[in-house]
């Protein structure tokens, strides 16, 4: 009422005068509010209708994995100075969030050996899509070649943001002279290795640009996208310090050469100084972005995915190069050592022999669905039937392994399929 | 609080990697498999420091910042309330945060109910037919309602190819136009704040797809002509898009379906409370009128006598704008807010975020400039070009108010006040602080004629005081163009700091 009154009128619907009248509600449909023990009981009962599988036994990848996730991680992103704040506009009193920014472009840049890194994007698939239409403004060109399996959803995410630029989407990878860009994952969708140089080559002989979309723990032992000279290299970081979540939110990164800065989408940060010398970080490079250029920004995406690349920045410090690498080897060895069991059961084999991979891969199994099902039944969540978007791959599961999958999980999962 | 090293910087090579498994299995290393050509010749230049190192140093990061949990975050369209605890408990649950996207729907039903009833509270609110949660932010869901109306125009095999924005509009607004493929057209305001209507007469053509608008619009403003608008613009068979950003103003008080928006996006961090994370991650849920569901991204979520499904059947769906099903751990701190809200509490938040602002803009209204005339509704934009005189700009009373504990509104949005000064104080800041705001800009006011000089040294209490960007940029271009070798836009390390041990 105090309020009310220092504004100097009598009533609530004093202040809402400009809404026409058939327009006001009485009341929301929705029921009243609840206390936080009643809210928190029916939260809790939605979660507790859901399956949650162990770490140790969930071998299914597909984009979205269980790894090990160091403590620090969410005691850092749960300081709510971190997660309560917002975009970083008055850069003095957002130097936490800034510098944090600073530190993760400049990790991601050293794990995919390119030049300069965004200040992230919203997944794998947005940062796809981003970089092909960097490359569409880079080449003026107006096609992108998909080589072998890219992540389904992935495609299916490009393919829309290309419909509104008017960018065609074709799969193969002999690129001509309407390719802007060769994109490749690896390892791929299946887990496979690609040979990543080659494609590179082949995009650059055509005069295209060649998109890396890259696992990023993986990269603690493969060559990485700066390395075979790839122009832009992209990927999901989940695998970073985050949870899976049925999907998200989690964070996609993206990272070029220098040639291809000013095409970045999104945020980027920089170092400045104060008058007095003191340097401290600002968003940088901005006259790109849609709060300037509005309808000729690069894209226009507004802020990032701040908080899963702080996880992520987090992680990568935690790790550092060799934490990184041992995490990649033991899933490597212990993916192998899981391959060449499973491989050995009778009516199994591996879907590509001939492959490479690195801790995801393909198996051509007796009867995919009833498989999964009787693993589910042992409480363990087992391959992916990729069947489901690729009809050529009938039969066909994935299984990933990593860390968390022990010695005797395997040996459970063998186990089971006894 | 001073300024902190990199971890770069504070990075020591005798720290011993963290203490992680081995294999514990046979099985090849990589290198006794892959080709050399594939292999990593060099480590990636990590850092290298030990936890307790780790947690001092993002502690002492996260002192640096101004956050809604500290500091009032006044800042006009972001809608910075506060963040209860219980959502973080929430979206943590093992039964949520624990679910593999590609598990047996089977086995997801709570995590399917969860999204099935948001999505019903949010058509409740909104007004709509339907809602899709894929969008993972704000201009996400612009642009995912934008292929979803160039779809609807295609397959009445219209060809309409510009999208109308005030030009009052959020920058993401002709943005996601743009990168829909839409030509963008400037419609004007008019004197008194709000769209002018023979601006947009003239604006309107058969070439039209859409307008979108905010409503109340970037200056606080609700547009009381709405219905009229609806009016021309569905009469020239375009439709009305509803820009989100501002729905926190009229929870429970009016519905954009009902003012004839066709397409409404959400911030689910601005208005139900998802913690904005220092620039995300968000939510940008999409709700739409029944002409507009087919076009839906798929998967939907369907409910069926109590059963849940993932519907992908929709042949004239847009596509997907995002991998799996949305950023879920925000949709289920969401879904926790509007519970422990219910429809009594969002009308009362919205009520109270009105009077707030209203007040503030009370308190405030002889300080600086009003260029409109009230009631505003969730937020107001004032104008410091009454300091002009004194050689004081908008940017000055900001950076004033960091020294003075406060998180400064937005400045020089929307672009159509000069010297914008845009305050959205929220439900969940109390009258005290509301009073002491005031009070703040009421000081600054005063030294702003007193001693304008001493405001361009703002901030003094700071880590930093104001950074030259014009350096940086300089900098930056020179890097871009080859002339040096110091990025600015990351970490370089002297050559001599790098791993340098084979892998």
């Amino acid at each position: 009422m105090a309020m009310l009154e220092a504004i100097g009128v009598e009533s609530m619907n004093d202040l809402l005068v400009d809404i026409p009248q058939s327009l006001r509600l009485e009341s929301l449909q929705l029921p009243n509010g609840l206390s936080e023990l009643e809210t928190m009981a029916q939260v809790s009962a939605l979660a507790g209708r859901n399956r949650v599988y162990a770490d140790r036994l969930t071998f299914r990848g597909g984009g979205m994995y269980r790894r090990f996730i160091p403590a620090a991680v969410a005691a850092v992103t749960s300081k709510p100075e971190f997660y309560t704040a917002y975009t970083p506009y008055q850069a003095e009193a957002s130097q936490g969030t800034l510098q944090a920014i600073f530190e993760y472009q400049t990790l991601i840049a050293e794990l995919t050996g390119m030049d300069v890194s965004n200040a992230s994007l919203y997944d794998g698939a947005t940062a796809v899509a981003e970089a092909a239409m960097m490359a569409h403004v880079q080449t003026g060109r107006s096609e992108v070649l998909v080589s072998g399996y890219l992540h389904p959803e992935y495609v299916q995410v490009l393919r829309a943001f290309g419909e509104g630029r008017g960018i065609k989407v074709r799969r193969g990878d002999q690129p001509g002279k309407k390719t802007a860009a060769v994109i490749f994952q690896q390892p791929d969708f299946l887990g496979l290795l690609v040979d990543a140089p080659a494609l590179t080559r082949a995009a650059h002989d055509a005069g295209a640009l060649a998109i890396a979309c890259a696992d990023p723990i993986s990269l603690a032992i493969l060559a990485a996208p700066g390395d075979y000279g790839a122009d832009i290299a992209v990927g999901e970081g989940q695998q970073l310090g985050l949870s899976p979540s049925f999907g998200g939110p989690h964070v996609g990164f993206i990272a070029c050469k220098r040639d291809l800065v000013r095409k970045l989408p999104g945020r980027l940060v920089g170092t400045a100084h104060d008058a007095h010398g003191r340097r401290g970080f600002v968003l940088a490079l901005a006259a790109r972005e849609q709060h300037i250029r509005r309808e000729k920004a690069t894209s226009n995406i507004c802020t990032n995915h701040s908080l899963c690349a702080l996880a992520a920045a987090v992680y990568l410090t935690y790790m550092g190069p060799y934490g990184l690498r041992q995490v990649a080897e033991v899933s490597f060895t212990r993916a192998h050592n899981l391959a060449a069991r499973l491989a050995s059961l009778p009516g199994w084999e591996l879907a590509f022999p001939d492959r490479q991979f690195v801790n995801e891969f393909p198996v051509r199994v007796p009867k995919a669905p009833a498989v999964v099902r009787k693993l589910a039944r042992k409480g363990i969540l087992g391959g992916l039937d990729v069947s489901r978007w690729f009809r050529e791959l009938k039969g066909v599961l994935t299984f990933t392994c990593t860390e968390v999958n022990d010695a005797r999980a395997l040996d459970e999962l063998l186990a089971a399929l006894g | 609080m001073t300024t902190e090293p990199l971890s770069f910087e504070l990075s020591r090579p005798a720290v011993d990697p963290p203490r992680l498994p081995d294999a514990d299995v046979p099985g090849p290393a990589p290198a006794g498999v892959l080709p050399s050509e594939l292999l990593r010749s060099r480590p990636p230049g990590l850092p290298r420091l030990s936890e307790p190192e780790i947690m001092r140093h993002y502690s002492r990061l996260a002192s640096l910042n101004y956050s809604i949990s500290e500091n009032f975050y006044p800042l006009g369209s972001c809608t910075m309330k506060y963040n209860p605890v219980l959502n973080e408990q929430a979206a943590a649950l093992p039964g949520f945060a624990g679910l593999h996207p590609y598990q047996d729907e089977e086995s997801v039903q709570g995590a399917l109910e969860l999204m099935w009833r948001l999505e019903q509270a949010l058509c409740a609110v909104v007004g709509v037919d339907r809602v899709t949660l894929q969008p993972a932010a704000g201009a996400h869901g612009e642009w995912t309602a934008l292929r979803m109306i160039a779809a609807l125009h295609h397959s009445r095999e219209e060809k309409r190819t510009e999208v109308l924005v005030p030009d009052s509009a959020h920058g993401t607004n002709p943005a996601s136009a743009a990168l829909s493929g839409f030509h963008v057209v400037e419609v004007k305001s008019g004197a008194d704040g709000r769209i002018s209507l023979a601006d947009l007469e003239s604006k309107l053509s058969p070439q039209t797809a859409a307008l979108m608008l905010t409503n109340p619009n970037t200056l606080g403003l609700f547009e009381r002509e709405i219905l009229d608008i609806a009016e021309m613009v569905h009469a020239t068979g375009a439709l009305l898009y509803y820009d989100g950003a501002n729905l926190n103003a009229f929870m429970g008080i009016c519905r954009p379906g009902d003012m004839g928006f066709d397409a409404v996006h959400m911030n689910l961090h601005k208005t139900f409370t998802t913690p904005h994370g220092g620039g995300g991650p968000g939510a940008g849920p999409v709700g739409v009128k029944s002409d507009l569901v087919p076009f839906l991204p798929a998967p939907t979520v369907e409910r069926t006598n109590g059963h849940l499904t993932l519907d992908y059947k929709h042949p004239q769906s847009i596509g997907r704008v995002r991998s799996f099903y949305g950023n879920f751990g925000m949709l289920v701190r969401a879904y926790a807010y509007i519970l422990a809200m219910g429809g009594d509490g969002l009308s009362q938040a919205s009520q109270d975020a009105v009077l707030s602002a209203n007040y503030l803009r009370k308190l405030v209204e002889t300080d600086l400039e009003m260029p409109h005339d009230g009631p505003c509704m969730h937020e107001f934009v004032a104008s410091a070009h009454n300091l002009h005189e004194d050689g004081v700009r908008a940017l000055d009373v900001a950076k004033a108010l960091l020294d003075r504990h406060f998180y400064a509104p937005t400045v020089y949005f929307p672009l159509v006040v000069p010297e914008a000064i845009m305050v959205e104080p929220t439900e969940t800041e109390s009258k005290a602080t509301l009073d002491s705001f005031a009070t703040a800009i009421k000081e600054i006011v005063a030294q702003a004629r007193a001693d304008p000089q001493s405001l361009h040294d703002e901030p003094r209490n700071l880590p930093v005081g104001r950074l030259d960007e014009v350096t940086a940029a300089r900098k930056i271009n020179a890097y871009l163009q080859g002339q040096s070798e110091d990025p600015i836009l990351r970490w370089k390390a002297p050559s001599e700091t790098l791993p340098k041990d084979p892998c």
